[in-house]
Parts: structure tokens; C-alpha cells; sequence
């Protein structure tokens, strides 16, 4: 199935649930730098969520139905690149241990797990991509996001892809490593302790003097947001990949258009 | 202690909202996590540790029978007596005939986790004895009539100032405002009780099966008075805290005191074979070790072993936010955090216990930082599937759950709802961000909800590029 053009490898984007509604500039964003990289990106509309959503919520039986729908969708590729640490780490890491005892799909349970990347860290890491000629005036801090941090072992290569970035200073905060509380529907379920934690997170930001939030992950991107405008604060928040393609000119994430640069 | 874990939510909130605990908790977080960054640091084996350290344990765990049949014979060819006990009643029962046996009046305990989770102490106040906590921490919630909100640090939800006052109330003042000065009152006073005590009770950090002895560490020395002043020595551990030798033991002690308190070492390490000998100084005139199982031996069987490694460090509540935000006391039972989220619905019964497994953002700090590599969030998970399993987990979520399934393995009907959704929100959302969303409440109370775009990145992508 695989029709490699030449060394170009041929990527399936995978639209996170979040990005496809809520922020569908970071899938342009991915997409060009993907292309900048030299791939050939395609967006499968046989996609849908990963399943995460009913992993964590010990519903394995549709985890597994949604990660089979994911596996059809996206094992043509070459690779699959997602724009999010917690949905690739579940792709990578979660879908062999869900069909372990399943000799059907484990093989292609795990040759789909092979070759998932999260975005930064597959243009870091297996293209050696160094997007050039950007540029955004700002000092940022960067906020690690768990699964990507934790489950793929993403910290140095989104620092190492920003410093590229002209005019972009990075500043690091407090605890950039804490949970900012976002957790799926930790955040819905438990929203008292949601609020204490990511209260913590944007005190550490502003403590920072940034005057923007990165990272790599819409949900815990969203909740950042979302708190900062709620106390009103001019702090705005992008995706990396959106400041490394140079998309980000328009309103962050919960900003809007009045605030744009 | 009864089990409280149902109240978990409203006592989590409660906690947030007590300044006094969050301004503990606050210094105790940042000093614990600190220290332990520092001391993994400055030893280059530490990762090597970990691996050398879980893979021991597993062996152990694989061969437990075995262990735990040397370690009985060593106890008794030392002179020790070993007693059973499948659960919290039988082990209460076993200690409290033998404290009757020997007419005990005053009872010294180091600290000991079992000793909470069979609730001993209550059993032993019934029948009329008095029972001392010595180590500072159990001694200061005693006093406060508390349970400890953690495993090494039972006291750590309080401030100074809150202990100053139980202090005062219990000794009779005056009041003293200083760390060194508290610590020394608590000092005369426990000092009394060593030398009355007629059964000194410990926990285990470590049984050696080669030699049948206890091993404990502590700070404060006062696990050595308790053991060896007292006629009787009593050890409450649970059956997998054996270790083949003491070589393995100081394995584990290298990664016990840096992952706790991040100390290189704790002060006082302390070895007790069976009871005094003929030309012994000191020690107790009998020794007796009471293994808990507990519910344990069915971890063993099960999806759970992972959690028997555990050695009772506490770095992963320390390194928890969720346990930072909240406190100890919100999980309502003996053991809080991650461990305790997976122990206590796993001892305690999984539906005694349903937001403790849920209550977790699955952020992985905890696995990070354990040093034996106990995969708590997939047990956390795998405790998540059993309730959803058994149907514990709310009807609403069941359905939610069906639902999404139902329309997320159909593509085209997802996209079309998604494609509604980022409508509907765009025509709620003003200067980039919603207030105030119906059915949404637990988000938009605490934050806004930024809105959506307009259109979907699929409808974009294929409207740009076809397919």
C-alpha cells in the first residue's frame, strides 16, 4: 500500500479530537512544517479519536474498538505524526498492552506503534529538522506535558526547535513538569482539585514574567488558557508548532482577535 | 480506622480550602521533592538502583513461599516466635493476646503503618491499655486524635504553630514556639514512657530471611528505645517486606531514605534477631514478629503484584499533585496518594474506594520517581477497568462512554458532530473565550472555554487540498 515518492517518506497527520475542532491552525501549522521537512502529509478522513478517552476510563473494550479503527486508518503510511504528546503516547505506548493477548491485531498493533511519532520530537529526532527563518517576538516559558514528557521522553527537542525561532526568548518556570490539571476528564470530574493545580501552573507562569505559555499538547493547553482568561491575565498561549511554522500571529489560544500582533 | 475514601470529594475540597493545611503541605512538597532531585543526582548508580531493585523484588515476590518459610525458621532458631494472620481481625487478636499474657498496662509503638491499617491501637485502648506513639510525627496526631495524612510524615499536614498549641493542651505549657524546643518537650515526655513500656510494638522496613531478624529506620531513635526497653518485642509487618539477605536489604536502604526524605541515610538503622541473649546488655525478653497478609497474597495472584514491591517511601505521594493539592486525610484511610489509591481499594474493597483510582490526571510523576518501578498509573488504570467492569463507575459515564463509542467508530457521523459542536460554540463565543457553558459547568466554573475556530481541521484540509 505504501507509495513512497523517492525518499520522501509519506506521513498520515493524525487530527487530534481537539485540534480538528477547537484549534485546526496546529494541524496546518504540523502540516507545513511536516512539508518543510521534506514529507509528503495526508489526512485520512477514516480517523477519528485514538480511544484515550475510554482507556482512562476503564472502558478497554472501546479503547480497543477505536484503536483498530486508527490502526486501518493510518498502518499505509510511512509514519503517523500527531501534534500531541497523550494521543501518540497512547498509539505508542497503550495500544500493544491492548491487544496483548490478541494475535490478530497485536502485530499490527505494534508496527503501527513503530512508527508513531509526536510531532516535535519526530521532526527532532527522526528528520533532524531545524525549521529556519521564523520568527516571533516574544519570551515564552515552556510547559511540559505529562505524556509527552513522562510517556516519550519529550523535553529537550520543542527547546531545541524554538531556539531557532528570531525575536523568541525562552524563559523557564517553576515546576514546568507539574500537571497543570488538565487530565482528560480529571478536569470535569474533579474540577475543585483541576482548579488548585492548574492555579498552581499559571502562578508559575506569570512568577516566569513570560508573556507567552508553549507546549505541546491542546488539553493542557486549553485549561492553561482557559484560566487565563478567566483572571484576565494578557498572558496568550500557542502550540509550538504553530510558533515554529510561523502561524501564530493571530490570537492564542482563547484570545482574540483585538490582541493579535 | 474507619474507612472514610466515600468522602473523598467533598473532604478533598474542604482541604483546599484549609489554609493551614495548605501551608504545610506547600513547604513539605518542596522540601521532599528538592531533596530527593538532589540526592538521585549526586549518585550516578541511582537509575541502575532502581532497575537492580525492582528486579529483586520480582524474584522475591516469584519465590515469596520460600522466603518467608527461611525467614520463619531463622526468627525461631533465634528465639522468636512468628505468628499468621490472614487479615486485620486475626492479627489484632494475636497481638492483643499477648499483651494480656504479659498483664501489659503501657504499650510504646514505633511507628507502623499495618499497625493503622489493622487498626491496633483502638483495639488496644479498648481493653484497657495505654498506648503510646513515640515516633514525633504519630505522637503529635495522637495528640490531635488524628490518623496520619502520610506514610513517613504522619504529621505533615500540620504546621509548627498547630503543634505548638497540642503541645501546650496535653503537657500543660509553657508554650514553646521553637522547632528544637518542641522536639525536646516531646523528648522528656516519651522518655517516661520507654522505661514504663511493657510491650514495645514496631513495624518492619525489612525482614532478612537469612537471619530471621527486623530491620527499621528512623529519625528519631525512637524505634530503637521502643524495641529494646520493653519486656516484649511485637514487629507488625505485611508478608512482603521479606528479603533474602542483608546484603539485599542495604540494596533497598540505598534507595529508601534518598526516595523518602532525600537523605543519603536515615539516622538510625536498626537490626532486632529474636529476643535478648544470655549475655546481651539489653533487650526484650520475648520477640514476636505477626505477618499480615491482608488481602496481599491475592495482589500476588492477580493484575497487582506490581504493588507489592512497594517499600513504603512515599515519594510518590510527595511528587503527587493531586496529593499536594488535597492532602492525606481527602483519601480516607491508612494510605494515601498513588500507593494508597491502589492499595486501599484493593484491601478495603473497590467500591469503599471509587474516586480514590479516578481521582489521578494518570501524569506519571509518581512512576517517575518510585524506586522499585511500580507502574502505579496502569494499576490505577487497571483498578478503573475492574469498576467499569463491575458497574461501579457511574451510570451517566456508562452511558457517555456508549455514546461516544457509538459515534466515534462511525467517522462521518463524528465529523458532522464535531462539525455542530464547533458551530454552536462559535456562536456562543465572544472575544475568543466562553464564560459560561450549560452542560459544561465543571470547566467553565473553573476556567473559560476558548472557542472553537469555526470550522473543523478536516472540513478545512479537504476543502484546501482535497483528499
Amino acid at each position: 500500500m505504501t507509495q513512497s515518492t523517492g525518499k520522501r517518506p509519506r506521513v498520515g497527520l493524525f487530527a487530534t479530537c481537539l485540534m480538528n475542532m477547537f484549534r485546526p491552525n496546529v494541524g496546518f501549522a504540523a502540516a507545513k512544517l511536516l512539508e518543510d521537512a521534506g514529507c509528503i502529509v495526508e489526512v485520512p478522513d477514516t480517523q477519528t479519536c485514538c480511544g484515550q478517552p475510554g482507556y482512562n476510563s476503564g472502558d478497554f473494550d472501546s479503547a480497543r474498538a477505536l484503536a483498530r479503527q486508527v490502526i486501518a486508518a493510518f498502518e499505509q503510511y510511512d509514519y503517523v505524526v500527531g501534534p500531541s504528546g497523550s494521543c501518540m503516547a497512547t498509539i505508542r505506548h497503550d495500544y500493544p498492552v491492548m491487544f496483548e493477548d490478541d494475535p490478530d491485531w497485536l502485530p499490527r498493533a505494534k508496527a503501527l506503534a513503530a512508527k508513531s511519532f509526536e510531532l516535535l520530537s519526530f521532526l527532532h529526532d527522526e528528520l533532524g529538522a531545524t525549521p529556519a527563518g521564523t520568527r516571533h517576538l516574544a519570551t515564552a516559558t515552556y510547559h511540559d506535558s505529562c505524556s509527552g514528557l513522562r510517556g516519550l521522553g519529550i523535553k529537550g527537542q520543542p527547546r531545541e526547535l524554538l531556539a531557532g525561532v528570531a525575536g523568541l526568548k525562552l524563559k523557564e518556570m517553576q515546576d514546568a513538569e507539574v500537571c497543570c490539571g488538565f487530565g482528560g476528564t480529571f478536569c470535569v470530574k474533579y474540577p475543585e482539585i483541576s482548579e488548585k493545580m492548574v492555579e498552581d501552573k499559571i502562578h508559575n507562569i506569570i512568577e516566569s514574567g513570560a508573556d507567552t505559555v508553549l507546549g505541546g499538547d491542546l488539553g493542557c493547553l486549553m485549561n492553561i488558557a482557559g484560566r487565563l482568561r478567566r483572571i484576565q491575565s494578557p498572558v496568550r498561549v500557542f502550540h509550538t508548532a504553530e510558533v515554529l511554522a510561523g502561524m501564530a500571529n493571530g490570537p492564542g489560544i482563547g484570545g482574540h482577535s483585538q490582541e493579535s500582533r | 480506622m474507619e474507612i472514610r475514601s466515600k468522602e473523598f470529594k467533598s473532604r478533598a475540597v474542604f482541604a483546599i480550602h484549609d489554609a493551614s493545611l495548605q501551608q504545610a503541605m506547600g513547604k513539605a512538597r518542596d522540601g521532599f521533592v528538592g531533596k530527593r532531585a538532589q540526592q538521585a543526582a549526586e549518585l550516578p548508580e541511582f537509575e541502575a538502583l532502581r532497575e537492580e531493585a525492582k528486579n529483586l523484588k520480582n524474584h522475591i515476590l516469584e519465590n515469596l513461599d520460600h522466603y518467608l518459610e527461611r525467614y520463619e525458621d531463622a526468627v525461631k532458631r533465634a528465639g522468636g516466635h512468628v505468628h499468621w494472620a490472614r487479615d486485620a481481625q486475626e492479627a489484632r487478636a494475636i497481638i492483643l493476646d499477648i499483651c494480656k499474657r504479659v498483664n501489659a498496662k503501657t504499650i510504646t509503638k514505633g511507628k507502623s503503618m499495618v499497625s493503622e491499617e489493622i487498626d491496633l491501637n483502638e483495639a488496644l485502648i479498648e481493653h484497657g491499655m495505654e498506648v503510646v506513639e513515640t515516633d514525633l510525627g504519630e505522637y503529635i496526631i495522637q495528640l490531635a486524635n488524628e490518623p496520619p495524612s502520610h506514610i513517613i510524615a504522619p504529621a505533615v499536614h500540620k504546621t509548627k504553630n498547630q503543634v505548638s498549641d497540642l503541645f501546650e493542651a496535653a503537657h500543660g505549657g509553657p508554650r514553646k514556639t521553637e522547632v528544637a524546643d518542641l522536639v525536646n518537650e516531646a523528648r522528656q515526655v516519651l522518655r517516661e514512657k520507654y522505661f514504663r513500656a511493657d510491650v514495645g510494638i514496631t513495624g518492619g522496613n525489612f525482614l532478612i530471611a537469612e537471619t530471621g531478624s527486623s530491620m527499621i529506620v528512623t529519625n528519631e531513635g525512637n524505634g530503637d528505645l521502643t524495641q529494646t526497653l520493653a519486656k516484649v518485642h511485637i514487629v507488625t509487618s505485611g508478608i512482603e517486606r521479606v528479603v533474602p539477605t542483608l546484603d539485599d536489604a542495604t540494596l533497598f536502604l540505598r534507595l529508601l531514605a534518598r526516595s523518602a526524605t532525600g537523605q543519603e541515610t536515615e539516622t538510625y538503622t536498626t537490626i532486632s534477631t529474636g529476643p535478648r541473649r544470655a549475655t546481651d546488655l539489653d533487650g526484650p525478653e520475648e520477640y514476636h514478629v505477626v505477618l499480615v497478609d491482608n488481602g496481599r497474597s491475592k495482589m500476588l495472584a492477580g493484575h497487582f503484584r506490581d504493588m507489592l514491591r512497594c517499600i513504603r517511601c512515599g515519594a510518590c505521594m510527595n511528587h503527587c499533585p493531586v496529593y499536594g493539592s488535597v492532602g492525606g486525610h481527602a483519601y480516607g484511610w491508612v494510605y494515601p496518594g498513588p500507593m494508597g489509591s491502589v492499595l486501599t481499594p484493593l484491601i478495603k474493597g473497590l467500591d469503599n474506594a471509587y474516586d480514590l483510582p479516578n481521582a489521578c490526571t494518570l501524569n506519571g510523576r509518581c512512576a517517575s520517581v518510585c524506586p522499585v518501578k511500580i507502574p502505579l498509573p496502569d494499576l490505577l488504570r487497571e483498578l478503573r477497568h475492574l469498576q467499569h467492569q463491575q458497574e461501579l463507575s457511574p451510570v451517566m459515564q456508562r452511558r457517555a462512554l456508549k455514546a461516544w463509542r457509538f459515534v466515534a467508530t462511525r467517522p462521518k457521523l463524528y465529523h458532522a458532530g464535531e462539525w455542530i459542536a464547533v458551530r454552536v460554540l462559535k456562536l456562543l463565543g465572544r472575544k475568543g473565550s466562553i464564560r459560561r457553558l450549560p452542560f459544561a459547568q465543571a470547566w467553565t466554573d473553573v476556567r473559560d472555554l476558548p472557542t472553537p475556530e469555526g470550522q473543523t481541521f478536516l472540513q478545512r484540509w479537504q476543502a484546501q487540498r482535497g483528499k
